[in-house]
């Protein structure tokens, strides 16, 4: 049952099976990180939850996710965030201190992000029923009218930039668990993407698809958006941005960075003539200095992802099955 | 990364194909018999850049896979005792028993714990003293001398409550094995390396000498590949069979002394039954009787029932290299890595996995 | 599982090592490679050295590629 929770395959069934057919209604078949709606203006609404684990990590904490992880989610599908409501689960016994820490990185992402929490909610559970925190959240935020930017809309002909490098997170957080021996200098890349995804819109009217690469990582993000657009995708091992401290993080534990969380990068689908001067713009940003042109959509194939590798031989790059790296976000 | 990032320079890949296209002229099957060298070659889509003349086989160097489900199904009732911790490699814990895995006892309450190292099991041994920590020793050559040397450890911590379960195989017996059933016909054995870093290469003279076969022990890297098979495309082409080093920063024909005497001080060979093979002479690791207190197999009263195989799969035959993953019939359609039938799929290692996610349905 | 990776012995304290690759570090037992030194490359697998690695020889593999890469070329 724990399995289900961890991006991959299997809580796409849960979400297909479950919650789609029997709440059945065409905005929450979409199957975008935020719902898109007519409400009187165009509001983007979304909500999520955090148990990540440890709640402290090198570079964020799980305040900080969770204002950014929500933030994200609305900033994908082009909208500016403006509230969120936060709902604490408290498990008895967690020292204040470490609850103020949590609060104080919940304000300052807040600010930085220019976002205002309007709402929330705390509960106190006996020892042993939550493990220290767990947050949920919901996010609104507007989206300006005639803009569509969909994990649907991947056309072919279209480029694919990565804002970063991949895996930071995921490793900052796993190095940080108990009982798992290694140790790194590495921080998560936990960060609002708002800003960037500002200077990137404004850049071009052409900016089809955002999706950010949070559990199952940048591997399963391209499978979902390969599927959701019909479209395949062929994308160059060689240009991934990948730091030496997660690529030798991931030899030592079997990992692959591709299937790794990120909690501060976005993926977008790009029409050709403006993916050069979105790339400009992106490095100039101070979380889009890594960006790169990874790949490219096309037509045949629809649903699958293929690579070129170093090598110059091409091999197909699977979302994430099973579960490598539980309660990483 | 020195050491790795050197010898993932793909555009030094350019000579060694070249060299093989021009050695292996003749039809040739190749066996790699590591489940290291599969995934390696199946990521890297080496094939795409070997002659067609050449074909690639997987052997059973998978030990998730070829560990027996009468074996996998004593860890599970083990694992299902009370004051019982189970501590297991990550990759055995979705692998599907006659009834149940480990994934699934956990789910039901069974304390099972996925380590990196058996030296993980010993910290969580010492840390829980009213708990039996059973590791389950899997693994071949390379990982045995760790075992081995935790059980060493454990003696000299007066530890009490450290068990291992060995299910330990040796790799030279099941590769005479499958040589000598004739169900395959090989030009070339492409030969484990890390196995090999322990054993050294001498043991696999004896395929050279009495079966004409061609060895090269290789690396890991889509370099070291190209490089082994290179040198048995040049072995071929010569007419000759003798064993050869490829990887010659990690292994030399003596082997690592010093873990080879401590796998031997406390592991005897013994009679093992290995998945697509059945029962094996010496071809598995049981601990000494000096060392039978730590022995999970003789200090625990466990029934694991009877042993089940599910109907149509076909890793038996995938491990002895006779079948391709796309000839079984639930590849893909009823055996996939989310729902597997047999370890192939699911095993990090395995054959099965490896071309279900980096291959196309059709790659032989 | 046979997963081993080559890595670096950046202090040892009895049997214990500390090792790294890349700026990730680790600890490693020693007990099957009691003759490694600090500075040395090891095989590292599930959690101990199995093997010193033998730098000259990564070197001279290194150079075989290189030299293989430039006699192959426009063959």
């Amino acid at each position: 049952m724990l399995a289900h929770g961890s991006g991959g395959k299997l809580a796409h069934d849960i979400i297909r099976n479950s919650f789609v057919s029997s709440l059945s209604n065409p905005v929450l078949a979409q199957l975008d990180d935020s719902a898109v709606i007519e409400a009187g203006g165009r509001l983007a609404f979304t909500t999520d939850s955090y148990v990540v684990q440890p709640i402290f990590f090198p570079g964020g904490d799980i305040g900080k996710l969770a204002v950014c992880g929500t933030i994200n989610d609305l900033t994908m599908v082009g909208a500016t965030p403006l509230y969120l409501s936060l709902a604490f689960i408290i498990e008895e016994g967690l020292p204040l201190n470490d609850l103020k820490k949590v609060v104080s990185s919940i304000k300052e992402a807040a600010k930085e992000a220019g976002v205002t929490v309007i709402t929330g909610d705390t509960k106190v559970v006996n020892r042993g029923t939550a493990d220290k925190l767990f947050i949920n959240t919901a996010g609104i935020g507007t989206v300006p009218a005639g803009l569509n930017v969909s994990g649907h809309n991947a056309r072919p002909g279209d480029r694919l930039i990565l804002s970063g490098t991949v895996g930071d997170h995921g490793i900052a957080v796993l190095s940080q668990r108990e009982g798992v021996n290694f140790a790194t200098e590495l921080n998560s890349d936990c960060a609002p993407l708002n800003g960037l995804v500002v200077e990137m819109l404004n850049t071009s009217d052409n900016i089809h698809c955002l999706r950010d690469p949070t559990r199952g990582g940048l591997a399963t993000t391209l499978n979902e958006i390969a599927e959701q657009s019909s479209v395949s995708l062929r994308i160059d091992e060689d240009k991934i941005p990948v730091r030496e401290e997660v690529a030798s993080a991931c030899e030592m534990l079997g990992l692959d960075p591709l299937y790794v969380a990120n909690e501060g990068k976005l993926i977008s689908a790009v029409a050709p003539e403006d993916a050069e001067k979105v790339l400009k713009q992106m490095k100039k940003h101070r979380y889009g200095r890594d960006a790169a042109i990874i790949g490219e959509v096309k037509e045949e194939n629809p649903g699958r992802v293929v690579m070129k590798t170093g090598l110059g031989t091409t091999r197909i790059i699977d979302m994430l099955v099973g579960e490598p790296l539980p309660r990483i976000c | 990364m020195k050491l790795v990032s050197e010898f993932r320079q793909h555009g030094l890949a350019d000579g060694l194909v070249r060299s093989i296209r021009q050695h292996a002229q003749k039809p040739a099957r190749f066996m790699e018999f590591c489940g290291g060298h599969t995934v390696s070659i199946m990521k890297s889509g080496l094939r795409q850049l070997l002659p067609p003349s050449l074909t690639l086989t997987s052997g059973p160097g998978c030990p998730v896979c070829v560990t027996d489900n009468t074996d996998l199904d004593k860890a599970i009732a083990l694992a299902s005792l009370p004051d019982v911790m189970v501590a297991s490699f990550g990759d055995m814990m979705r692998v599907p028993g006659s009834r149940s895995s480990l994934q699934e006892a956990k789910a039901a309450g069974a304390d099972v714990r996925v380590v990196y190292s058996p030296l993980d099991a010993l910290s969580l041994a010492k840390e829980n003293p009213d708990k039996s920590v059973i590791f389950l020793g899997i693994g071949f050559e390379t990982t045995a001398p760790t075992v081995a040397a935790s059980i060493l450890q454990a003696v000299e911590m007066e530890l009490k409550n450290y068990y291992v379960l060995s299910l330990h195989k040796l790799c030279p017996p099941v590769i005479k094995v499958l040589l000598d059933s004739g169900e395959v016909n090989l030009q070339g054995l492409i030969c484990p390396g890390h196995v090999s870093a322990v054993i050294g290469s001498s043991p696999w003279e004896f395929i050279a000498r009495d079966y004409g076969i061609p060895c090269v022990v290789s690396g890991f890297e889509p370099l070291d590949i190209l490089q082994c098979i290179d040198m048995l495309a040049r072995q071929m082409a010569d007419g000759e069979a003798r064993v050869e080093i490829a990887y010659r920063r990690g292994v030399t024909r003596e082997g690592n002394q010093t873990a080879i005497g401590i796998m031997e001080k406390v592991f005897a060979p013994a009679s093992a039954r290995w998945r697509g093979f059945g029962e094996v002479a010496a071809s598995g690791l049981k601990l000494r009787p000096e060392f039978a207190r730590l022995d999970a197999e003789a200090n625990f009263d466990f029934n694991p029932g009877p042993t089940a195989t599910p109907k149509g799969c076909l890793c038996g035959e995938v491990l002895r290299g006779v079948k391709s993953p796309g000839d079984c019939t639930l590849f893909r359609h009823v055996c996939t890595p989310e729902k597997p039938a047999g370890p192939c799929m699911v095993s990090a290692e395995g054959t099965c996995a490896a071309y279900y996610h980096y291959g196309e349905k059709d790659v032989r | 599982m046979c997963l081993a990776i080559p890595v670096r012995i950046k202090s040892i304290d009895g049997t214990d090592a500390e090792v790294e690759i890349g700026g990730t570090t680790r600890k490693t037992s020693l007990m099957l490679t009691p003759e490694a030194r600090v500075g040395d490359y090891v095989l590292l697998h599930a959690g101990y050295a199995i093997n010193i690695i033998d730098q000259a020889e990564a070197e001279e593999t290194l150079a075989i590629f290189a030299e293989m890469s430039k006699l192959m070329e426009g063959q």
